[in-house]
């Protein structure tokens, strides 16, 4: 290399402080890291880190306020948006958003998700689909995808015993309640720029005070499908996406 | 001309996940034969050939990659 580069008027890339230094206990290649990076990207682009309030979940991502540099607190399983309901009509001018997995938010959080959702909540509910209940060891989730193989169902999702997978995204969407739906994912450059920019519409839009907006990111769980991290993002393109397809579900009618 | 890049690689947070590799356009990284002090095998760049384009640090999960350009 002929001239140094690396200058600080030349940097076009690092890592928002919003983020903390530690490193994330995440698996090598888990979507995790890539949507809490981007929501953290957004805060600190927005100016709001003083104003944010995160709810973290249970699932891979309960440790999720060890990495935000703002202020957050835990729910129980899946009570998420019951606590983001709470702590932000106690503080109507912040930013609070809820930080999800498909097993808190579908299955236990079920109640939670709906009703919140309905009652138009000014909140911003980040949801990550990877299909299977990552932490507790690759279960079947309710979005576990027919003929999908986890450690609850190895010969695959039967529809008959086991129920049809659910789209809880789209069920939100039919609810007066929200405001901004969409589905996104971060496994190409391409979709997490993508997805940053749905996560910031989002959360402008909860100035508004219009209602609740929901973004799914869907992702993938290399451990828990037992694949490396690129036949994972592979496998999730060819199988998830078609059942989760990729876009706005629901975008505000001005 | 493109414009010429560099990153700076942040290697005790890489987990070697390999996700980033084929996003680079210019075949400037790759994961190395080292490991860290968690046993991964750490990504290294292998060319002189990086446009600063940010697109490994973009879809890196871990935020291991600082990415600079030429003004
Ligand atoms: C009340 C209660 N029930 C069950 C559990 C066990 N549990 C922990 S995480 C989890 C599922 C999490 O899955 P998901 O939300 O999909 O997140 P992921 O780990 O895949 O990111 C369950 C059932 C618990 N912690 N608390
Ligand atoms: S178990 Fe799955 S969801 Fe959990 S950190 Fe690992 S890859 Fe991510
Ligand atoms: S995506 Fe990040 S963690 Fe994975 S190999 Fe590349 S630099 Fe390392």
């Amino acid at each position: 290399m002929a001239e140094n580069l690396i200058k600080p008027e030349n940097l076009v890339y690092k890592k928002t402080s919003v983020m903390t230094d530690k490193v994330m206990h995440y698996c090598p290649g888990c979507g995790h890291g890539t949507a809490h990076r981007i929501l953290a990207e957004v805060i600190d682009e927005m100016g709001i880190q003083n104003e944010t309030i995160g709810v973290a979940p249970v699932g891979c991502s309960v440790l999720a306020y060890n990495y935000f540099d703002v202020d957050m607190t835990e729910a129980a399983h899946g009570r998420a948006p019951a606590v983001a309901t709470g702590i932000r009509r106690v503080f109507p001018e912040k930013y609070v958003f809820t930080y999800q997995g498909d097993g808190d938010l579908a299955a236990i959080g079920t109640a939670e998700t709906i009703h919140a959702c309905n009652r138009g909540e000014n909140i911003l509910i980040v949801f990550i689909n990877n299909g299977i209940y990552g932490m507790t060891g690759g279960q079947m989730a309710p979005t576990t995808l027919e003929g999908m193989k986890s450690s609850t169902s190895p010969r695959g999702r039967d529809i008959k015993t086991m129920g049809n997978p659910l789209k809880i995204t789209e069920l939100v969407a039919q609810l007066p309640g929200s405001y901004f739906v969409t589905r996104q994912s971060v496994h190409t450059p391409g979709s997490v720029r993508k997805a940053k920019r749905a996560i910031k519409k989002a959360m402008e839009y909860q100035k508004l005070n219009k209602g609740t907006c929901l973004v799914e990111i869907v992702s993938n769980c290399n451990s828990g499908w037992k694949m490396t991290p690129v036949q994972a993002n592979k496998w999730m393109e060819e199988n998830m996406f078609p059942f989760f397809p990729l876009g706005d579900i629901k975008v505000p009618q001005e | 001309m493109a414009k010429r890049g560099d990153i700076v690689i942040d290697i005790e947070r890489c987990k070697g996940c390999g996700v980033c590799v084929p996003f680079c356009p210019t075949e400037t990284i790759a994961l190395g034969p080292e490991v860290n002090s968690k046993g991964y095998n750490y990504l290294v760049k292998v060319n002189d050939t990086c446009t600063g384009c940010t697109n490994c640090a973009v879809v890196c999960p871990d935020a291991v990659i600082t990415v600079y350009r030429e003004k």
